[in-house]
Formats: C-alpha cells, structure tokens, sequence
C-alpha cells in the first residue's frame, strides 16, 4: 500500500487520510490515502468490491469513515461543500415521473441552486444535446441511456468545482461513453476536479492525470497513468531466423518463448549490447520491437491476475 | 439549520407537488367521505335495528280486557318518554307463559301473565331484571288508566349553567380530540411509507450526498403536512357547508373555554404536533423497512399503538387534573390529544405554550433518532453497522 501524506488543502481538491470503513468484520476501505489535485481528472481502478464506491461515499460524507479523516474542497464536512460538489451515484436514481428538466432542476435545488435557474439549465442543456422534445417528458418514459444523461445533467448544472462520478461509464453504449468522455474533458477544461472510479482500464488510460488503483480495500498505486505504466519495464519481442547460436547467451535468463517469438524485459543496460550480439552470433533478425506496457499490463502487474482477470471480464461483458 | 431547512424545503416542495398534482390525490380528498358514508349507512341501519328488531317483545297472556289497558297504558307512555324506551307489547295465546317461551316459533322474551292488579313476569333471569321496571310501570299506568297523573313541569329560563356548559366543553374536546387523532391515523400510514420510493428508485443516494438526512426527514413531514392541510381546508369548507345548508347558519357549537379563535389555533398546532410526533416516528421506523412489504407488514402494530395513545387520551379527558390526564400531558404521543381536550375545559392559556414546547423538544428527538438509525442502518455509516435492524444484507463495497 502506498501512503502519500496529503500536502497542503489549497492544492488538493479530495483528500483522505488513513480512511477505513468496516461493514462487519469485512474492511471494504483499509487504511486509505488519497489526495486529488485541484483541476485534475484523477480515476480510481479496481475490480467489483474492491471498496471503489465505499471510498467514494466516505470521501463524501454520505457514511463516516470508521478511523481517519477526510477533506473536499477543503472542508472536513463535506456536506458543507454540498453546492460546490456534484456526484453521480453507481446505482442511478431518478423519480419515475418527474419531468426530465424538473428532475434535472430539482438535483440542482438540492445543491442551492435556485429552482428557477435550474429550469432554464436543465433546458438547454437537453435541448443542447438533441433531448429538446424529452424535456417535459415524464422519465419513466425516457430510453435508459436516456435517463442517465438527464442524471449527468443533474449532476452538474449546478457548476459544481468537483465532480465525482461513481462507474459513470456503465450502462452507456459506445456513443454515450464517447459523449461522456469528451463532457468529462470539457468540464475538466474549465477547471473542474474530475474524480470517477471505474473498472474500465480503456477509459481511465484516456482521460486520467492520475489513477488510484485499489485492490482489497487498499491503494496499491498512486500516480500518473505514465508512472503505472513505468512500473513495468518495456517489452523486447524478437524474432530470428536462427533458433540457436552463441547469440542465445545474450538473452536475459527470463526471457520467455512464445509465438514463434523470444519475448523479456529490455535490459537495463539498454538494446545496444543485445542488438551487437545478435548480430555478432548471425542470429539473423527478422523483427525486433520494443513495447512500453500498457496500463492494462501495469494493473496486473500492481493489482495482481485475479484482478485483472475480474477487470478484463468486465470490460468484455461492456463491450458486449 | 438553515442548511437544513433550506434543503427540506426543496425536498417538501417535490413530495408536495408529486402527490398533489398526482391522479391518486382526488382519492385522499374525497378518502373521509367513506366512513362517512358507511358510518351513516350503517348507523341508520343500526338506529333501525336497535328500534325495531332488538327491542325487547313481550307477549301479554292476559285477558283481553287486561291486555286492551296494557296496550293503552303503553301507548300513552310512549308518546312521552319514546317508544324506543319501552319493550314492545304483542298479544300471545292465553296458556301457561313456560310453554310459551319454549315454543321454537316464539318471539317473545318474556310473557305477562295474570292480570293488571297481579301481573307476572316470566322469563329468564336477565330478562326479568331487565324488563321488571318497565313492566311495572306499564302495569301501574294500566291500573291508573285515564287517571294517570300528568304533572306538567314550570320552565324557568337561564342564559348560563355551569353543568351543562363542563359537559358541552368536554363535548367539544373529544370532538377535537377524535378530529386530531383521525388525520394524524389517515397521514401516519402514508409518512410509513414515504423513504421506500426513495430507497426503490436509488433516489436517496442522491440526497444523502447533497442534503443533511434530517433535512429528507424534516421535508418530508413538511410535505405531508401540507398536503392535510390542503385536506383539511377541503374538508373544513365541506363541513361548515353542509352545516350552513343541514342546520342553518344560526347554529352555535358550545364555546370551548379558551374560546374558539385560540381553540382552533391550539387545534392547528396540536394536530400539527401530533402528525409531527407520530410522522417522525413513522419515518423513523418505515426508513427502517426496505420493501413495501416490510412497511405493509409494520402497519398494523403502528395502527395498534396510535389507538392505545388515543384511548388514553380520551381517558384522561375525563379526569381533568388526575394523575392519568397528567401523564397524558407528559407522555408526548397522547400530549396533544390531552392538551386540545383541556384547551376545550380550562382557560389557562400557559400550560399549551409549556406542552408546545414540551412537544416540539420531542420531534425534534426522534427526528434526530430517526435520522441516526437510517444513517447507522440503512446508508451503514458509523461504527457497529453490521447489526441489522430488518434482514442481513451483504456489504455493499463498490
């Protein structure tokens, strides 16, 4: 578990120290540390129950942690920040027949945004996103995908400075997701903390500054997606015409052979070396390439196989 | 608190306008019509059978001469104290009055028998205690025949008395006591309810992120105090309506003894502070539930409770100052049924505002236990969450 103490308030817009919450004598959060940086779009990782959503309602105010504290927006109440906060919960939830732009208005109101403003927002953000004639409609009648965007809308037609998105992507076909990531981008353009927790590698590599990856309960990494990915070194896949040689003596002790393909770590002294040996022992190059790891390596590589497995399993089922 | 009152406000505002604009509601308005209804059916009808059918019928095995007077003495005491008053007389064959009643085809009760100096009264032990005064009466009127005297009673007219005035006032505060006790049992089922649709729809994950839980609490009651005052004033409109049209407007209810302008104003509040007591715990207690079921299921012991509190208030109406109208008073569910009965007989205006007060303390108490059960059990924050108050559910990690 990585432990960063937290720096001063002003740069981080989410910070919790030592957080855990127990249900039972199950730990769903173990001792965590988290600090989102002001403006940044930062995306927690991690398979089902690997205490994604417990964190995000305890760094919200929504149940108190069992041991340590958090702040948002440096506040110790984050009810307090109520106005300045919008959060998009995992389990979606509208009332069946409230009108769409009354629904958005209403999540608005409850963020201390006048009722009125929050009718007129709510309006044309529909109407900006070709939801015009569903603006009186009644949201039991609203396609699925339909409801969730009325949700998102009220999730943020407050303005809120920080956004938490709660596995925003799920339920969305590839043309929601799409729209959702470029209104992530848009809002983290204008300033706005965007932390969401999702179980889709893909998305997180695109949009994050920075990525938790939480595992058990615990972060097992804080960082940058390029620093995940640094975790692993590069991978040297090499084909040769020659399947034996003095050359083979110039391959790392580890490296594996599959496909028809010798594959290891690039070593640390670099290709040259390797490359003089190859060439010195007639090894006879066919390909040689070398790859930096994706986050989907460094997540198992960080979070271990089943992890992973459980990760890549739902990905799949998404995509299906 | 004004956090909290600001956000209740918004969440009363959508509970009020997604009942009152709903098609249901025209059903919560015109709800008090079918007791009415039924209770005027039924009533008439039962009037009818208490009149007709279970008075009590006594066979007359007399001679017929003896029987004509019984008859005529029985009409001329009826057309003074009421028919209804008096067992009906119906003529039986002259034999022995034991085979008479064993007759499977019999309706009589009891048969009078001999004559109407020596009249004999058979029938079983009850009845004989019951109809025994009567039949003397009857028999007493009978021997007297035209001669019965008719002492007629001077009037003398006063504009106040005390005695009648205590027993109207008492009157008027069980009148207002089963007024309360009536839409607070109408609008406390509903407040049961009222956090399912919330919990159902996943509503309340959005509200405990943006609002303090006592704020949903508090909007909520807030909501349906609303919507029975919409009732009410319905309700009210139809009442002094249909008094104006049935009585004529020169009908004057008894005056309560903190007269009617502050008996109407302590009537609105007690019924405010009885829905709130009773609505808080409610809500407390239907947060609790996670179905409809559970809620369906804890109706009847609710229903059960707020009779045992209402018969003890109406008790305690009774015994003005006694140690049971005292605990009435203390005892917060029954404090405002016992306090709008008081408002009804004694004028002093102090002990109310001590009771309002008093009251509102324990709203304000159960509201703030309600909210820490629905944080500590339903949204599972704080510490010893794993205990349950309904089922075992699983940890709800991401």
């Amino acid at each position: 578990m990585i432990r960063n103490n937290p720096a001063p308030s002003s740069a981080y817009a989410v910070e919790g120290h030592a957080l855990v919450k127990t249900f039972g004598k199950f730990r769903a959060v173990d001792g965590i540390d988290i600090a989102v940086p002001a403006g940044s779009i930062y995306g927690i990782l991690g398979p089902n129950g690997a205490g994604k959503t417990t964190l995000l309602r305890t760094l919200l105010g929504i149940i108190d942690p069992d041991e340590g504290h958090r702040r948002l927006l440096g506040d110790d109440v984050p009810l307090r920040q109520a106005r300045a906060i919008g959060y998009l919960p995992e389990e979606r939830g509208l009332y069946p027949s409230m009108k769409a732009a009354e629904a958005i208005a209403f999540m608005g109101a409850l963020r201390g945004l006048p009722i009125k403003v929050g009718r007129e927002r709510a309006r044309a953000m529909l109407t900006e996103h070709g939801m015009g004639a569903s603006v009186d409609k009644p949201i039991r009648q609203l396609s699925k995908g339909m409801a969730q965007t009325v949700q998102l809308f009220g999730t943020i037609v407050h303005e809120p400075k920080l956004i938490v998105l709660d596995e925003p992507f799920s339920g969305l076909d590839a043309i929601n997701q799409g729209k959702l990531e470029t209104l992530i981008r848009d809002q983290a353009r204008r300033g706005v903390t965007i932390l969401f927790s999702t179980h889709v590698i893909a998305h997180a590599e695109r949009l994050c500054e920075r990525i938790a990856i939480v595992a058990g309960g615990q972060i097992r990494f804080e960082g940058s997606v390029s620093e995940a990915r640094d975790k692993l070194r590069p991978q040297v896949r090499l084909r040769t015409r020659a399947s034996d040689g003095s050359w083979r003596r110039a391959l790392p002790a580890e490296t594996l052979a599959a496909d028809g393909a010798w594959h290891f770590d690039l070593p640390d002294e670099g290709i040259e070396p390797l490359l003089r040996a190859l060439l010195d022992g007639q090894a006879g190059i066919e390909s040689l390439s070398i790859e930096r790891p994706g986050l989907h390596d460094a997540f198992v590589s960080i979070a271990g196989a089943a992890a992973a497995r459980q990760m890549q399993g739902a990905e799949e089922e998404l995509a299906g | 608190m004004s956090q909290i009152l600001r956000a209740a406000l918004v969440i009363a505002r959508r509970d009020f306008s997604a009942v009152i604009f709903s098609k249901t509601f025209i059903l919560f308005l015109l709800g008090p019509l079918f007791p009415v209804v039924i209770g005027m059916a039924f009533g008439g009808l039962g009037e009818k059978i208490t009149t007709e059918s279970l008075r009590p019928t006594v066979g007359l095995a007399m001679a017929a001469d003896d029987a004509a007077r019984m008859e005529h003495a029985h009409d001329m005491l009826a057309a003074r104290v009421g028919a209804a008053n008096l067992p009906r007389l119906q003529r039986a064959p002259p034999s022995d009055p034991r085979s008479l009643l064993t007759r499977p085809d019999t309706r009589f009760i009891a048969i009078v028998s001999g004559t109407i100096d020596k009249p004999v009264l058979t029938g079983k032990a009850g009845d004989l205690a019951m109809l025994e005064g009567d039949i003397n009466l009857l028999a007493s009127a009978a021997v007297a025949g035209e001669q019965l005297p008719h002492v007629r009673v001077a009037k003398q007219l006063v504009t106040a008395s005390a005695g009648a005035e205590a027993q109207s006032r008492l009157l008027t505060g069980r009148a207002a006591q089963v007024l309360i006790f009536l839409l607070t049992m109408l609008l406390a089922g509903m407040v049961l309810s009222n956090l399912v649709e919330e919990k159902t729809n996943k509503v309340i994950e959005i509200l405990a992120a943006a609002v303090p839980i006592d704020s949903v609490f508090l909007g909520k009651l807030i909501a349906m105090l609303g919507m029975s005052f919409v009732g009410i004033a319905f309700w009210g409109a139809g009442v002094v309506f249909g008094v104006r049209i049935f009585a004529g407007p020169d009908i004057a209810p008894p005056t309560p003894a903190v007269g009617w302008p502050i008996f109407l104003l302590l009537g609105g509040i007690y019924f405010t502070m009885a829905y709130a007591l009773l609505g808080s715990l409610f809500l407390g207690i239907g947060a609790q539930a996670a179905t409809v079921r559970e809620v369906q299921t804890l109706n009847m012991p609710v229903t059960m409770a707020q009779m045992g509190v209402f018969f003890f208030a109406t008790y305690a109406v009774d015994h003005m100052g006694s140690a049971p109208e005292i605990a009435a008073i203390l005892f917060p569910f029954s404090s405002p049924f016992a306090m709008i009965a008081r408002a009804a007989q004694d004028a002093a205006l102090w002990p109310h505002i001590v009771a309002i007060i008093w009251q509102a303390i324990w709203v304000a108490a159960i509201i703030r236990l309600g909210v820490g059960l629905f944080r500590r059990h339903v949204l599972k924050s704080g510490q010893g969450s794993s205990r349950k108050l309904f089922r075992r559910r699983s940890a709800p990690a991401s």
